[in-house]
């Protein structure tokens, strides 16, 4: 913990490598959330609750 | 207009005549508003079976679990955090339930903006997200000043002149420990759960936001 993160340097950009490996993983997470296929517990709901 | 209890029974949503009693108003309101089956669905629209509308409640459950973890630090105090196994876990879990908080926080805000999740009258329901974020970083701030260690020295020391140069250092002094503890105490779980509460009830008020309609322009 007291030893400085090692930073990734492309031109403008400096970014610590923990915060650029958080980023990547919740950019992946949030990809994830997309494709992946949700599980319907019985029938398909309707419009309750919705105005 | 004699309109004392005559409404007295009437189904939820009858427009009653103006009563004078607050409380029979108050209930009147809240039965238009938010009916229970809006509250606490069974069912909802078929869009609704995403991922990305899991993050929101995840968001809830790491706030519940930095709350919990919170109130026990805050009654063993500093010793134990830093001095004891015990007190060193949660010292941890409070800090990566805090973590995962930010991490869902985030993907629920970019899942909400992505599907313009202020349309048809949602307005307050982002911009009360956007306070809720303002809060959690200061929240977050004053956290790292409370931990009484060398490191909360250091950011405390180097915070000042920024707070200083902003012209607010006179009533928010990140050296007075007292201060920045009992804010850091007192704002997350008084401040953000009063508005995260807001925030849910109004999103059960509409019901979550259709989809943009891929034909073009937000359908009503
Ligand atoms: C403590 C932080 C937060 C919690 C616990 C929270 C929780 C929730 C939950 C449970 C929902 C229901 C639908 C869903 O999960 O997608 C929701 C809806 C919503 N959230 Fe949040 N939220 C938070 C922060 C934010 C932030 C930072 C924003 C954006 C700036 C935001 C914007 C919205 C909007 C616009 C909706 C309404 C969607 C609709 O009506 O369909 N929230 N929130």
């Amino acid at each position: 913990m007291d030893t400085p993160a090692a930073y990734f340097h492309w031109g403008f950009i400096l970014i610590s490598v923990p915060n650029l490996i958080v980023i990547g993983g919740m950019i992946v997470l949030f990809a994830i959330a997309l494709i992946a296929p949700f599980p319907h517990g019985g029938e398909e709901g309707d419009d309750v609750g919705n105005k | 207009m004699s309109a004392t209890s005559s409404s007295e029974g009437a189904s939820p949503g009858a427009t009653a005549p103006e009563s004078r009693s607050w409380t029979l108003r108050l209930r009147q309101a809240i039965d238009r508003h938010l009916p229970m089956d809006h509250l606490l669905p069974d069912r909802q629209p078929y869009y609704v079976g995403s991922w990305v509308y899991v993050f929101g409640v995840v968001t809830i459950a790491a706030l519940a679990w930095v709350i919990a973890s919170g109130v026990v630090l805050s009654f063993m105090g500093p010793q134990w955090w830093h001095d004891s196994r015990v007190g060193r876990f949660f010292n941890s879990l409070h800090f990566w339930s805090v973590q995962l908080f930010f991490i869902f926080m985030v993907l629920h805000l970019w899942g909400q903006y992505f599907m313009a999740g202020w349309r048809s009258g949602r307005a307050a329901t982002w911009m009360i997200g956007v306070i809720i974020f303002g809060i959690s970083i200061l929240t977050a701030f004053t956290g790292y000043l409370s931990q009484q260690n060398f490191a909360s020295q250091f950011v405390a020391i180097n915070a000042k002149d920024a707070m200083n140069g902003a012209g607010i250092g006179a009533f928010f002094s990140v050296l007075n420990f007292g201060q920045m503890y009992g804010l850091h105490v007192m704002l997350l779980p008084i401040g953000i759960t009063i508005l995260v509460v807001a925030h849910i009830v109004m999103v059960r008020t509409r019901g979550v936001v259709k989809p943009i309609d891929p034909e073009g322009g937000a359908r009503p």
